[in-house]
Parts: C-alpha cells; structure tokens; sequence
C-alpha cells in the first residue's frame, strides 16, 4: 500500500504569508474565521488543525510591525472552544518551553486532551530572547545553549506528570474516587514534585511535535517527538532531513515510523499551470506590498532603508554586520548577510529587479503550484519519495484559503488511495497511526 | 426589586460526597459531555452566569474526595461555541502562574463566547502548591493578595493595550494597524515586570467581568479594589446586611449551598444521606468486598453535627428557598450564587423548579447581552484611549 499523507491545516500566521489586502480576507480573531478554517480541515479529512503562539508583538527598528496581520488568541484556549465545533480533527497548539512551566502546560494540555476525546498535540518551541522575556516573571532567564535542554527536560517532565496518576477514578461503593499518586522530577531546569490533578487523558501523551531546526533540535526530536514540523520543503533538500533525522531514531530505540516529518508548505491552484502561476504571481505581490518590500530589505541589509524606492534599485550601502538584529519577536534568517546580499545583486543586475521584483522573486515563493492534478501529484510524490511524510498547508486567505484545497485537492488524493475518505480511528495518535 | 442569579460549578457538586451519589461515572467529571451539560441547563434558563471551579494544585490528596479537576478557564472555552446567553466566569489563579497568559487565555475566552466571559480570582496558598512550580518558596498570606491584585492590574492593562479601532488596513500606507493605537502597559511591581502590549485585540467586553471570593479581611480589600463582582458567604440576611454595608460599590452576589427538591423533606434527607457516607471511615473499609463474601459491616450513623461549608447551607423546597433569596435580596445584596450539593440534581432542581418561580414572583428577569450588560456593568472604557481618565 502506498504511503498516507499526513495533512495539517495552519491558520494563516501574522507575517507576510498571510494577505490582508485582499477584499476576501476576513477576521485575524473572531472565532468564526477559526471555526470555518478548522470545520473546513475536517471536511477534507486532514489529521490536524494547527496553530502558532503569540509572546510578544514583533518589533522592527524598536517600533511594533504594522505591516502584517498582528494579533491573535491564546493558544490553548482557542483549540479548546474549537473542540465544541469538530469531531475527529487533531488540535496542535504551539507553546514555547522556555515562558511556560510543567507542571501548568501538562494540566492544561491534559484537559485540552480529555475535552478532545483524544486529539491534542503540542508543538514544543523554544526561545531565550530577553525580549519575549519582558512580558514574564522570569525575564530573559534562559541562555540560548541550553533551550533544546530545557525543552527536553520540560517534555520529560511532562510525561512523567501524564503518568502520575495511580488509578483511574473511581470505586464508588468502597468509596475510593482515586489515588492521583505522587512525581517528582528534579533535573538541570527544573525542581517540581507532589500531585497531579488530572487523571490520564484519552491519548495518555498529547502528541509531541517539534519545530526547530538546529542539530540540538534535531536530536531533542529523535529522542522525545512523535513528528517534526519541518521548513525543508525542497524534493532533494527534504529527502536529505529525511534522511538525516530518521537516522537519529535507532539509538533512542526507535523506528523510523515513529518520528513524522511534516513540513510547512504553501500552494496556489489554477484551472491550468499557467493559470495558476499568474495567480501566484499576484499573490506575491499581495504579500510583497511596496512597504513590506522595504522592511524584508531591511531584515538582510540590518539598516533603515525606509528613504529608499521599493520600485527602484537596491542600495549601493553593503548590510551591516557589526550590530545586533534590528528585528526582535522571529527567528534569524540569514547567517551570512554579505554572501546573501552579493547573491541578490547578482540576481537584481542579471534580470534588472527593482527592490520589490527582488523580494518577490527572493522571498517565500509557494512550494506547490498548478492545477489541483498536478499539485495533488507533486504531493504525493514528495511522500511516496520520502522527502517527507505529510504538509502543514499554510494558507495564505483567513478564514477561506483552505477551501480550493479541500474542493479540489483533496478528491484527487482520496481517489490515488493516499488520503482516508473517512477517519477510522477517534484520536489523533490514531490518525497518525502512532501507537 | 430583581435579584441576579448565577450557579456555581465544581465536579459533581459541592457536598464532598456528591460523587458517591453522582448518576454517571464518577470519572465523568474529566469529560466535555460532563461540563457541556451542566451549562447548557444553565444556559437554557437564562441564568447570568456559571462559575467554574478551580485551583493550581489538585482539590485533594485525599483519595476518598475528589482528587482532580480539569483547567476551568479551557473548560469554560470548550462549553463557549455551545452556549449562547450564560456568562462563563472560570477560576483562575495568580500564584504560580504567568499575568501575561492570563490575561491573553481570558481575553480569547470572551472572544469564543462573544462577550460572555468573566475571571474569578483566587490565590495559591498551599505550600505543597508552591512545590509544583518549584520556583520560589510560599509566599506569606499577607502577600498572596497583593500580588494578585497586581496579576489583576496587568491583565485589565493588557485587555486595554489595543483601542478598539487598532486594526486600519490601510492599503495605501500598506499598514494593518495603527501602532499608535497600540500600548505598552510597563507595568512594574514587587512581584513581575511586564512590558506589553497584548497579543491578542482588545476583548469584545473591553473588560471580562473579574469577580473574588471574600471572606477575610485581606480579601475583602482586595475585592474592593480590584474586583467587578464581589461573592461573600453571609450566615443569614441579617449577616448580609452587614456584609453589604462593609462591601465596596461593586455588586455583591451572596453565595449559598443547595440541596433542594419538590418536597423538601427529600432535600433535606439527601443532606443526611450524604452526611453519612462522609461520615464512614471510608479509608479503613475493604477496598471492595467480591461477590460471594459478606458485605462490610455496616456502622451505625453516629450522631453528628451536619457538615458544614464555608457558605450557608439550605436544604428545602423552592417556595422556602425563593422566599430566603428575596429576604437576602431585602437585605441589599444583587445578586445570590447558588452551589449545587450534587449534580446535576440540586442544578436541575434551580433551573426548572426555583427558576420559574422567581420569574413567576418577577424577582429574576434576566437581562440578555454581554456579561457586563448582564449585570449592569457600564460599557468598559479604555483606558489608553484619547480622552479617557488614566487611573
């Protein structure tokens, strides 16, 4: 049989995937666009709805990002309301390891998994920024070598907690409710014991995804996820961390079938490729507005470069290097700003760009374009040739980017026996066919 | 003269022994259909509130009680899309938790419930609970407190940190917002810092409604100032004229626990019946006796003073129960919470037999809308907005 593909739906996110000039774009917060994106997942049989955590509002040159969507809800308690309103979909929260603590998050992600049924996921990010650090207790408190440490530990913790209980509740005529048992977890980062108060949940452990890319996060992955949320989403390039991190699974004693990659992937239909390149196109230059061209410069060159014309050529001035980021609240992107800038240049001399038709062309393309057939066939393609297991599909319209998808797409992959019809099993873990 | 009416939720009820009479499951309490069903009865009578119970550590080690619960603030989130007029008011504690989250999960509360949602503060004072952060050793009573009342302060700043007209989507400028419109709260106290602003888009209420427990002076002082709704536990209506006299300006709800039936004879059997299993020393019984042997011998009930809650306790019929909230309701407080003995037996028995009569007497006529307009909070101005007075 060939391979399933595992499907996740991310709602749109607040960078400049997500186009909020476009008269179809609704609500960045009210819950119906969360309803309709969720509801829309389930109708095309996708394993997981998922979402991304807000800790601070980005920053650019010491002033709050006004160009992308900004805002968005709480994690936990969204995926919560959104367990009223689906019956089988996954719910996969974003929740960073470093500005939460064990024993709160495993309750919360407990209750969120009894609520489900059985369909949490918790997709464990890391930072050690003082800047998201300014919104909690503890500050900027974490060195950044020791994120992935604490990650591990905070996991550890975790399913130690989601263990604790000594029985399921209760033997009423003996007048026993339950025995919650006692954990007690002492490493590098933390220092916890006593009582849990949630009882084992429907899946026993949520489902454990991990996002970071590092060799530290790679292996944190090979030893405690169930599925990595990966950014490779190149055919050669994704078969290389396919094969890199399945690798790392047997000292762990672990199958290659027990570790998912999933990368985050965007796509654009049309009723011909050429259709759909020319909408892609235009979806570029939604994303790529004048302004946002400017500041994604400035995400490279790491100077003000707001006296500049979008529509002109880029700077003579070369990228700083000597100071720290002008950007705070996303991860780095570029190691070698020099290298990357001289690359760019080239690219701008050799097919005569302007600052914005470079960004475009730069920036973020879409990962799968054309027609639902061909789209459905590069999928599965990427799958059956192991560049990975599955797609978080980003879309890149609140709340209706995933409707085309769903129409199209999806009939076309049931039909090539890659995507259930039906779900046959209640909770995610069984979706995923992780035992 | 009408009286506000909100029912509060905890497991299968607030007697310790409602789980042993409980009709489902006794680990029914960890499920959605358990908490979907109580607060649809609620919502379906048109009650102004449920409060949802909760605390940081679990509520008993004692394995004869009820040992867990489950997060009230995710469990009010889950009955939110479901319900259509209730408020949705979950504890939530400042102790060993983080401001910022707190203020961002209650925030997207209101927003999955459109308006409807509210917070009761508790602190944290058990030491076995500061052991589940493993942070910072207890804190003395006399802080728990103040540090709440600073948890308050930054949760109502950051609700404020977006105006309302934040979001501009201004295609000319390429703008989505208006980053003048959004604030930094740099709030800074004994206890955490935090910066600001919110990521989360000013709550449809501007403010969920905060409310506390009093029944301490330090509590009472914190009330006053940094709650909307103020919940106390009078001993009768003369004790509720007192309270009411000591509280600040904001509305007083009175809370009373409830065993009631058609016949209060029943009600106040299923006190007594309860007090006995409380009563048996449960822990030194066999575990479960197999078929075939004989069963544990039955002690006989001793004599004892009926168990007793920190709120008035009433067992009876309705018309007796309608005729004590309109004596409370005389003596000046706004509204009464009502703390079901079993459930959902004794909610049943509010909405359907006490709800009715007391519209009948035209003492409840709910108000439908937000929870502010509920309860006849005014509309919540912002604080950061042009204009407004910054207190």
């Amino acid at each position: 049989m060939a391979k399933q593909i595992i499907l996740g739906a991310h709602f749109p996110g607040v960078n400049n995937t997500t186009v909020w000039s476009d008269p179809a774009a609704g609500s960045q917060i009210d819950f119906d666009s969360f309803v309709h994106l969720a509801q829309t997942a389930e109708r095309g049989k996708f394993d997981f709805f998922f979402l991304a955590e807000g800790l601070r509002l980005r920053e650019q040159r010491g002033l709050i990002h006004d160009l992308d969507v900004v805002g968005r809800p709480d994690t936990l308690a969204v995926l919560a309301a959104l367990a009223a309103v689906t019956d089988r979909l996954g719910l996969a929260g974003t929740l960073n390891a470093t500005f939460h603590e064990p024993y709160e998050l495993a309750r919360q992600l407990a209750t969120l998994d009894h609520l489900s049924g059985g369909r949490a996921a918790w997709n464990v990010v890391t930072s050690s920024g003082a800047f998201f650090g300014e919104n909690f207790r503890r500050g900027g408190f974490l060195d950044y070598d020791l994120r992935y440490v604490r990650a591990g530990e905070f996991i550890q913790a975790a399913r130690e907690l989601w263990d604790s209980w000594g029985s399921i509740p209760g033997v009423r005529e003996a007048g026993l409710f339950a025995d919650t048992g006692t954990f007690a977890h002492h490493s590098s980062q933390f220092d916890i014991a006593g009582r849990f108060g949630v009882p084992r949940s429907p899946q026993g452990h949520p489902v454990i995804l991990q996002a970071g890319d590092s060799a530290g996060g790679r292996e944190l992955a090979a030893a405690q996820a169930d599925a990595i949320f990966s950014r490779h989403h190149q055919l050669e390039d994704g078969q290389e961390f396919y094969r890199d991190v399945k690798s790392r699974l047997a000292k762990y004693g672990r199958r290659p079938d027990q570790l998912k990659i999933i990368p985050g992937v965007s796509f654009v239909l049309g009723d011909s490729d050429a259709d759909a390149h020319e909408r892609a196109h235009h979806i570029r230059r939604q994303q790529v507005s004048p302004q946002t061209a400017i500041l994604l410069l400035e995400q490279l060159w790491n100077r003000d470069l707001s006296g500049y014309d979008a529509e002109g050529p880029l700077p003579e001035v070369d990228p700083d290097v000597s100071g720290d980021s002008i950007i705070q609240g996303r991860a780095g992107m570029y190691p070698d700003r020099l290298a990357t800038a001289a690359e760019w240049r080239a690219k701008a001399e050799q097919k005569n760009l302007s600052i914005r038709e470079l960004i475009i062309e730069v920036t973020g393309r879409q990962s799968f374009i054309g027609t639902a057939a061909r789209v459905a066939d590069e999928l599965n393609r990427y799958v059956q040739t192991d560049a990975c297991d599955g797609f978080i599909l980003v879309p890149h319209l609140t709340p209706g980017g995933l409707d085309e998808f769903v129409d199209a797409v999806v009939p076309l992959l049931q039909e090539r026996g890659v995507l259930r019809t039906e779900y046959e099993t209640t909770t995610l873990r069984g979706h995923l066919g992780l035992a | 003269m009408t009286l506000h009416l909100a029912v509060a939720l905890d497991g299968h009820g607030w007697h310790p022994a409602a789980w042993r009479v409980a009709p489902a499951d006794p680990a029914a309490i960890f499920t959605a259909g358990h908490w979907a069903g109580l607060v649809a009865e609620a919502d379906a009578a048109e009650l102004d509130f449920v409060t949802i119970d909760d605390t940081f550590g679990p509520p008993s080690d004692d394995p004869a009680r009820v040992t867990g619960r489950l997060d009230a603030v995710l469990v009010a989130a889950r009955v939110a899309p479901l319900t259509r007029h209730v408020g949705l008011v979950p504890v939530a504690t400042t102790t060993h938790t983080e401001p910022f989250h707190l203020s961002t999960a209650l925030a997207t509360l209101d927003y999955v419930s459109r308006g409807r949602a509210g917070w009761q503060v508790r602190v944290s004072a058990r030491p076995e609970e500061a052991e589940l952060l493993g942070l910072r050793p207890p804190l003395p009573a006399a802080e728990l407190f103040a540090e709440a009342a600073d948890a308050v302060e930054v949760v109502r700043r950051l609700w404020d940190s977006w105006q309302d007209d934040a979001v501009i989507k201004d295609v000319a400028t390429g703008r989505f917002i208006d980053r003048e419109r959004l604030h930094y709260i740099d709030f800074a106290g004994e206890y955490f810092r935090v910066k600001g602003p919110s990521i989360v888009p000013r709550p449809p209420q501007g403010q969920p409604v905060i409310t506390a427990l009093a029944h301490s002076p330090a509590a009472y002082e914190f009330a006053a100032r940094s709650a909307d709704v103020v919940f106390v536990t009078p001993a009768d209506a003369a004790d509720a004229s007192a309270i009411v006299a000591r509280a600040g300006s904001a509305p007083v709800f009175a809370d009373l626990l409830v065993f009631l039936d058609e016949r209060a004879g029943s009600a106040i059997e299923r006190r007594a019946r309860l007090d006995e299993l409380l009563t048996e020393p449960e822990r030194s019984e066999p575990q479960r006796s197999e078929p075939g042997q004989s069963e544990p011998q039955q002690r006989e009930p001793q004599q004892r003073e009926p168990w007793q809650s920190d709120a008035a306790v009433f067992a009876g019929g309705p018309e007796q129960l309608a005729d004590l909230l309109i004596s409370w309701r005389a003596a000046g407080v706004d509204g009464v919470r009502l703390r079901p003995a079993t459930l959902p037996h004794d909610l049943t028995a509010i909405t359907r037999l006490l709800v009715p009569l007391l519209r009948k007497r035209g003492v409840f006529r709910p108000r439908l809308g937000s929870l502010r307009q509920r309860l006849g909070l005014p509309a919540a101005v912002n604080r950061y907005s042009e204009g407004a007075s910054v207190g």
